[in-house]
């Protein structure tokens, strides 16, 4: 039985993993950096809820919406004012090395505003938990909250990128910037709208991650972030099933690692998984080739 | 003698075939030309030479020695160098430095001596120093050892880059369009510069034009490449005036 | 021509050696003649240690043009094997030997490692590179956390478990007891062994850029095709650097280890925080000038010290200085602005940069 549970913790884990997974693929497949802020956006995210729910004692679904709301002008702005002039840098490192100022920049706005104490998140979901098998198994609410909103996302997403309008620009903005421009499409709204969505995504995660591990601090974010990327990198940059695959396969492979292996080498676990996953396989589960050319 | 010998060289990209039973065999000392339309599958013949890609089919052969699937380094050392279409100088090294990288095999000391600055440091330094300002020379570069190498203006990089190739030492050169963006004076003095090398380094050349001038003027040999595959080869005259080489030059 | 361009090469250097020299003389002076609050003076073996792991990231990032988040990693490999060095050796030599057998050790245990993590992660490119080096960082962290060693009359006894699972005799002593580290490693680290550290650390450093493996060093990160095409060994040269650097940052955390009498890795001295920090060092310098490491190293650890009433405030300065001059080096508009107004009021100068030529 606690495999069963142990399991299904790993699946919720791993299906926020996943939703802050399909903001870092979105990005990288169409801006074709590694926004290493997009953990503290969560952070973010957290705190405004936290903000609105506690402090101000306002209604959690309010608060979802004001940190959605707040992450998705956060997105756009980060990617306008630091991301933006450095599209077309001659070395790929400083869009990276400005968006790990980015990273610092949230936490510390974060550190002063909050201070560094944990902040004790209370739950926005108020679903009782589900027993099963008489009472041997039980799933809580957050469990089957974070399942649902990790598929209903998930679908929505690839709805979005395959049916729209929108959603095509993205792709064909992935495919080839300077042909998407060609043919018309507007690439700096694209790239804007991208990081909208995957920051109101990662505000989603943020309610989510906070839920079913209450405790929130400035530095909340910057490791699920990580994580989030070891997810979007094994199941293939670029691709949104191939996030959601990831991210669940890498929280279950964290939650058996942490109670079968050592809690303590969690984390070490996940990261051998990037790394086997880059030696073995560098285009992940669902990737493709890319060939440099000469 | 031949120098170069490629049979049946061929290579696809997910199911187009760039390169189709490309077949060549260059003399040592011949300055040869390899033209076609854009998109002919030229510089992948280059990247194929040179290792860049290896080939699905077929065998390369230089001084008999098979060099097929060697890795660039590999064949950098068998004896072919070549340069870039989009000049790929090191941009941040000075142009005396750009050409002692080209030294690198030449002129060896160990990371030990080159640390704890022992004799043999200074010894290969300076003479690394002659051999490339000598090298320099020949492309009137010498006066502009010190700058970096992106402070150049366009043609002086072109003349860099194959200054860079040709300290490697190689048996063969391969030019990818040393032409392109030049304007008809630079051109002119370009010709004169591959002649020189030609004749001064003993050396033999294969490159890549769209220029017709140039190709005309100083090329002793042809090939014609159209969509992966060989249209023409031979003399420079006889290609040039083949009615299938015209039709494709200048379309129907 | 060529003589004078040895001579402005070596000149910088001597420069950089001089600076060193310089701020070390003042800082004996102003520690002699009393001068120096504690809290300086505490602060001089990390000022060092920092410079260290500066001055050897460039070699990373600048040198090499590769973005490595794991640099604290190596640092804390160097530490744990130093430490434990010392720790077994306490009392059977004499301590400056011991000491420099340490840092012996430390260099040689994180060059080890460079080179077995720099075989996989060198063949990846950019954002992997960065993010694999960061996980191999984090997963060394890690381990160390949960490594027991213990030495008994039976010889060494080892586990990831608990200290209880070494088993040792009844005279045995546990010497690296997982989470708790490494305690009582002897004080062997002073002011002016960290400035002698610096001194080796660039004289490799600066010696190596001006030889033929910097040169090939160089070539890969401005163009690795044209540096392959041209007979350069890719991997060798990548590895070159990237283990000295990592050997460096050993060193740095030998000295780091006997600065301390308890060794534990934290995420604040080891995790990739820390490599952020070293990177902002890095950045803040100038990516490729190894005295600008030296000097920003310095000031960005004393600034806040000094302006007490800053310190809340430090990171947050980082993190915007660090975005300001990203965008301000890098962005291709403000290269343009900074080319016109050269043009404009320095138009005399003979050989200004030429527009770029794709």
């Amino acid at each position: 039985m606690s495999f069963i549970s142990y399991l299904i913790n790993g699946i919720s884990l791993g299906s926020v993993y996943a939703i802050i997974a399909l903001g870092y693929t979105m990005v990288y497949g169409i801006a074709k950096m590694l926004n290493f802020a997009h953990g503290d956006v969560i952070m973010v995210g957290s705190f405004a809820v936290f903000t609105i729910v506690s402090t101000l004692g306002l209604s959690p679904i309010l608060g979802i919406l004001v940190a959605v709301v707040i992450c998705t002008v956060l997105g756009m702005a980060i990617e306008r004012v630091a991301y933006k002039p450095l599209r077309n840098a001659s070395s790929p490192l400083a869009v990276l090395i400005t968006a790990i100022g980015v990273s610092y920049l949230l936490q510390n706005i974060a550190l002063l505003i909050f201070g560094a104490n944990t902040k004790s998140f209370t739950s926005v979901v108020t679903i009782s938990p589900l027993k099963l098998a008489d009472g041997q198994l039980m799933i809580s609410g957050e469990t089957i909250v974070t399942i649902i909103a990790g598929i209903v996302i998930m679908i929505g997403l690839t709805l979005f990128v395959n049916k729209s309008k929108a959603g095509q620009a993205m792709l064909a903005v992935s495919e080839d910037k300077g042909a998407a421009q060609l043919m018309g499409i507007n690439v700096n709204g694209t790239i804007a709208l991208t990081f909208a969505i995957g920051s109101a995504l990662a505000a989603i995660a943020g309610v989510l991650l906070c839920s079913a591990y209450p405790s929130l601090t400035p530095y909340t974010g910057a490791m699920p972030g990580i994580k989030a990327f070891v997810a979007a990198v094994f199941g293939g940059i670029g691709s949104i099933p191939g996030a959601m695959i990831g991210g669940i396969l890498l929280g279950i492979i964290e939650i058996l690692g942490k109670a079968y292996i050592s809690s303590q080498m969690a984390d070490a676990i996940v990261f051998a998984v990037l790394i086997i996953v880059l030696l073995v396989k560098p285009t992940g589960i669902l990737g493709k080739n890319i060939q440099e050319k000469v | 003698m031949s120098l170069l010998e490629v049979k049946n060289l061929t290579i696809s990209f997910g199911g187009l075939r760039a390169v189709d039973d490309f077949n060549i065999d260059i003399k040592r000392g011949q300055l040869y030309g390899l033209i076609g339309p854009n998109g002919a599958g030229k510089t992948t013949v280059f990247n194929l030479l040179t290792g860049v890609y290896k080939p699905d089919e077929g065998i390369i052969k230089l001084e008999d020695k098979d060099i097929t699937g060697l890795k660039t380094i590999d064949i950098n050392k068998a004896g072919i160098a070549r340069t870039f279409q989009n000049i790929r100088l090191f941009k941040d090294l000075t142009v005396l430095d750009n050409v002692k990288v080209g030294l690198h095999n030449h002129y060896r000391y160990s990371t030990i001596e080159g640390i704890f600055r022992l004799p043999k440091y200074y010894k290969v330094e300076k003479a690394m120093d002659e051999r490339a300002m000598e090298l320099l020379k020949v492309f009137e570069l010498d006066g502009e050892a010190d700058y970096l190498a992106s402070n150049l203006p366009y043609g002086k990089q072109r003349k860099l880059e194959i200054a860079r190739a040709l300290a490697t030492e190689p048996r063969l050169l391969l030019l990818d369009e040393p032409a392109a963006g030049m304007n008809p004076n630079e051109t002119g003095e370009l010709m004169d510069t591959i002649r020189f090398v030609r004749d001064k380094f003993d050396m033999t050349i294969l490159l890549i034009e769209h220029d017709m001038k140039l190709v005309s003027g100083i090329c002793e040999a042809l090939t014609v490449l159209n969509f992966g595959r060989i249209l023409a080869q031979g003399q420079t005259s006889t290609v040039l005036n083949d009615p299938q080489v015209i039709t494709a030059y200048l379309g129907e | 021509m060529k003589k004078m361009k040895m001579t402005k090469t070596a000149k910088n250097n001597f420069v950089t050696y001089f600076i060193v020299l310089i701020a070390y003389i003042l800082v004996q002076i102003l520690l002699k003649s009393g001068h120096m609050s504690s809290l300086m003076e505490g602060l001089l073996v990390p000022l060092c240690i920092y410079v260290m792991l500066a001055v050897s990231l460039n070699l990373t990032v600048g040198i090499l043009g590769e973005l490595s988040l794991g640099h604290a990693g190596f640092m804390c490999v160097g530490a744990f094997s130093g430490a434990f060095f010392s720790k077994c050796m306490d009392g059977a030599m004499p301590d400056g030997i011991r000491f420099f057998i340490a840092l012996l050790i430390g260099a040689a245990v994180a060059g080890v490692f460079g080179i077995v993590i720099g075989i996989p992660v060198l063949r990846l490119k950019g954002d992997y590179l960065a993010i694999v080096t960061l996980a191999f960082g984090e997963i060394i962290k890690n381990l160390v956390n949960v490594l027991y060693i213990g030495k008994d009359n039976n010889g060494f006894h080892f586990s990831m478990k608990d200290s209880i699972s070494l088993h040792l005799g009844e005279e045995g002593q546990v010497i690296v007891n997982g989470a708790q580290g490494i305690t009582g490693t002897p004080h062997d680290a002073s002011f002016t062994a960290g400035v002698l550290l610096i001194f080796i650390s660039l004289f490799i450093i600066l010696n190596l850029i001006n030889s033929r493996d910097g040169r090939a060093i160089m070539s890969i990160r401005d163009n690795r095709i044209a540096a392959e095409s041209t007979g350069i060994n890719i991997t060798k040269y990548k590895l070159m650097a990237f283990s000295i650097s990592a050997a460096i940052a050993g060193v740095a955390g030998v000295l780091y280890a006997h600065n301390l009498s308890t060794l534990t890795a934290l995420p604040k001295n080891f995790g990739y925080n820390m490599s952020i920090m070293i990177l902002v060092f890095v950045v803040l310098g100038g990516i490729g000038n190894i005295r600008g490491s030296i000097i920003s190293a310095v000031i960005l650890t004393l600034l806040p010290e000094l302006l007490r009433g800053l310190s809340d405030y430090r990171m947050l300065i980082y993190a915007i200085v660090l975005i300001a001059m990203m965008l301000f080096n890098w962005s291709p508009k403000a290269i343009e602005w900074k080319d016109k107004l050269k043009e404009k009021y320095f138009s005399k100068i003979p050989f200004r940069k030429e527009k770029e030529v794709k």
